[in-house]
């Protein structure tokens, strides 16, 4: 049956994640874009000490049939609205974390679990991308060499979301990516779990970026690095980086989330902007006899709304245990071309105001260009989707 | 809590609504855009789809219950057959259902068992003005209260089957607000004046009617003197109008898709070049957005919820959505997307009237 409304329990969830946007995250985003690489402590204790226990889409163990990712969206949502720098540094299990708790052997999610216990915040991080590769996971070239009883891991990661605040700010893990077989192409690539203070990995550089700035983006580097056998994520038994993909379904719609958190944050401004100017928009009327301002800003709604209603049939598709890949993609190459749309277009409507960094108006547009970067480009997405639709495979249509 | 999943029931129907599309839309559109007539036999098939008389009650005649979901679902299963035919077919809906929604006991009880009978009954309603700044929350055609009756004058466009409409619903305003009057057919002073020519839409015969001092009892208002809520018919308006667009969208997307998987061009088919392909992957995503917006706004009306904002957004969005899938699929076809022999130009035509005309389907 059809429905277009939430449970009362998501409800719930969904109000106290806006009391924490709204107080906590909101009144510091400015600050932390404009010190960057200062870390937002007093956000990431408010969310250790208390949030952790109340907000059931931050557990790594909240077991929710039916609707767990669809709460995940809509708290995700929340956090982008509040400020889409502070939302990734949550200390919380993030993308590394969903690949543990969702691939990771009985003992690995029991490390996840123990990282959640600790008494400080605590961060997870996961590390793909290379320098010569960023869309093309399967070119990676770190290697993972067998070496008794552990594994030796060897060369640089770019792009590292938080790993400063993982590896050196907490006691936290690293989820990296490496081959153990560079002639055996997507097949010999696996994922390992490191855990910060493990000799050999250090963080090299903190990239200085467009938006974001209060998250940290580091170069990761791994010399010699040896972990135990038994941090292969998933067991000898792994699929490796193609059973991986799944979880970038979900991965995607959680982004995307974010991102149209972003977007509302700025359609919300801009109305509130235009009720104070005595501009009203008239909703109902036909677009032609409308002004600019008001075609714009309806525009915004009706795209932001279309995003967010594909992306909660995508999440629906999660929890029902369904494929959503096709989905997925969709929701997150719209997220990314209307949040990147509506922010350009919020300073636009608000003239040299919304230039101004005394409002968020330019934040959100800088911030929000990463919906349409991570998790995929909305080029990626567009040939997942083209693919899908098409039947073809990655050589019938590159 | 969320759920994207129609009930069996609705599966049944829309299944029954595409057997319908695949049967006696398809195969006569072509000719009857041609010919600017529609078929005899949309009706006269539609007709035994039942869709209008499960959504009328039994005490007035039908055999069902009204859900805004379970039209729209079909509606845009039929639309993807042809939108002419589901307009010709779902036009006794602008009568019908305001009806339904809004009539007196007395006015259900004698309107609606015409329209749950074994044959098509031709029924419509006017709402579009031929004015450049027409506004369908500000209706020039007036309805003037004088010894108990009401003098209805104006111009009104895009009237369906008017010259053949048993009754039309005539829009006015009355008393400061939008209101609907029921007109019999030959009532005097309603002039059915010349069939109109459009771009698209072609087999769905619609005409410019004047209204020349049309006395109309006050019984006929629709709803009585408490009168109708016209916001929930527009609601209502958008939202089938929507639903029909994404079915248009779906079949230029369709068509088109099939067309680039088959078409050669320097060596590999044009669908494996990703301006080909990445033109696809944008009109498969708006389709699937708009369709959740119409989803939602019929979810709204069934709901007894205020559908207003929704389905503003869905119409806006839906309408444009279509002319941007049917546009991208002439585009991918080229050359032949721009011959009547191919379907596309047809879909691109009927897509471009979404955006500029309300209250011609209701659902």
């Amino acid at each position: 049956m059809i429905c277009f409304e939430n449970s009362d329990w998501i409800k719930k969830q969904q109000e106290y994640a806006e009391s924490i946007a709204r107080e906590m995250i909101r009144p510091q985003a400015r600050y932390y874009d404009e010190y960057e690489h200062e870390i937002p402590w007093d956000f990431a204790n408010y969310i250790w000490k208390t949030a952790r226990h109340k907000l059931d889409s931050l557990r790594p163990d909240s077991d929710i049939p039916g609707e767990r990712f669809m709460l995940q969206v809509h708290t995700n949502e929340m956090m982008g609205w509040g400020d889409l720098g502070l939302y990734l540094c949550l200390p919380w299990q993030a993308l590394g974390g969903n690949f543990i708790r969702v691939i990771g052997t009985e003992e690995q999610k029991q490390l996840l679990m123990k990282k959640f216990h600790n008494a400080k915040p605590t961060w997870v991080c996961m590390a793909l991308t290379e320098a010569h590769c960023g869309s093309d996971s399967s070119a990676i070239r770190m290697r993972a060499v067998q070496d008794g009883d552990s594994w030796v891991l060897n060369g640089e990661k770019l792009f590292v979301t938080t790993a400063q605040m993982s590896l050196v700010e907490s006691d936290g893990l690293l989820v990296v990516w490496a081959t153990t077989d560079p002639s055996a192409g997507i097949k010999g690539i696996k994922a390992f779990i490191v855990e910060a203070n493990t000799p050999g990995v250090k963080i090299t550089k903190l990239e200085k970026k467009l938006g974001l700035r209060a998250s940290d983006t580091a170069v990761v580097i791994f010399e010699d690095c040896r972990i135990p056998l038994k941090n292969l994520l998933g067991g000898p038994s792994s699929t490796g980086f193609k059973g991986a993909m799944a979880t970038f379904d979900s991965a995607r719609p959680a982004a995307a989330a974010a991102g149209v958190g972003v977007a509302r944050a700025v359609i919300d401004f801009l109305k509130e902007e235009l009720a104070r100017n005595g501009t009203k928009i008239r909703y109902g009327v036909p677009r032609r006899l409308l002004s600019a301002m008001e075609r714009d800003i309806i525009d915004m709604e009706a795209q932001l709304r279309a995003t967010w209603l594909l992306l909660l049939k995508s999440a629906w598709l999660i929890d029902q245990g369904k494929p959503n890949t096709l989905e997925s993609s969709m929701c997150k190459a719209k997220a990314g071309e209307i949040i990147t749309r509506i922010a350009q277009k919020g300073i636009e409507l608000m003239g040299s105001l919304g230039y101004s960094r005394e409002l968020l108006l330019e934040k959100w547009m800088r911030d929000g260009k990463v919906i349409d970067l991570f998790e995929g480009t909305g080029q990626i997405n567009r040939l997942v989707i083209a693919r899908r639709i098409l039947g073809y495979s990655s050589k019938e249509l590159k | 809590m969320y759920s994207f999943e129609p009930t069996d029931e609705q599966k049944i129907i829309v299944d029954a609504a595409r057997k319908l599309a695949v049967k006696e839309f398809r195969t006569r559109m072509s000719d009857a855009d041609e010919k600017s007539e529609p078929a005899s036999e949309w009706m006269q098939a539609g007709w035994e789809l039942g869709l209008l008389q499960a959504s009328i009650p039994e005490s007035y005649g039908g055999y069902g219950e009204h859900s805004a979901l379970t039209s729209a679902l079909a509606t845009e299963e039929l639309a993807w057959g042809d939108l002419s035919a589901t307009l010709a077919l779902t036009a006794p809906n602008l009568i019908a259902l305001p009806i339904l929604h809004c009539g007196t006991e007395e006015q259900k009880k004698e309107m609606l068992p015409h329209f749950c009978g074994d044959s098509y009954v031709y029924g419509s309603a006017a709402l579009m003005e031929p004015r450049l700044d027409f506004d369908p929350n500000a209706l020039q055609t007036t309805a003037t209260k004088k010894d108990g009756k009401y003098i209805l004058s104006g111009a009104k466009c895009n009237v369906p089957f008017a010259a053949e409409s048993e009754w039309i619903l005539a829009y006015a305003s009355c008393e400061g607000k939008c209101q609907g009057f029921l007109l019999p057919k030959g009532i005097p002073g309603l002039i059915v004046k010349e069939r109109e020519k459009n771009m698209g839409m072609r087999a769905f015969p619609m005409y410019a009617v004047e209204l020349q001092e049309c006395i109309v009892d006050a019984r006929q208002r629709l709803g009585g003197d408490a009168g109708c809520d016209y916001q929930l018919l527009l609601n209502s308006s958008r939202t089938a109008l929507s639903a029909m667009a994404v079915g248009v969208a779906r079949a230029a997307y369709e068509f088109a898709l099939d067309y680039a998987k088959n078409r050669k061009a320097f060596g590999e088919m044009i669908a494996q070049r990703q301006s080909i392909a990445f033109m696809l992957s944008d009109m498969i995503t708006d389709i699937e957005a708009a369709r959740m917006m119409v989803w939602e706004a019929a979810w709204r009306l069934d709901e007894k919820k205020d559908a207003t904002h929704e389905a503003y957004l869905a119409l806006n969005f839906a309408g444009d959505m279509s002319v941007m899938a049917a546009d991208r699929a002439v585009q991918i076809l080229g050359g032949y997307g721009y011959i009547r022999d191919f379907p596309v130009e047809l879909y691109l035509r009927n897509a471009r009237g979404f955006g500029v005309m309300e209250g011609i389907a209701i659902a």
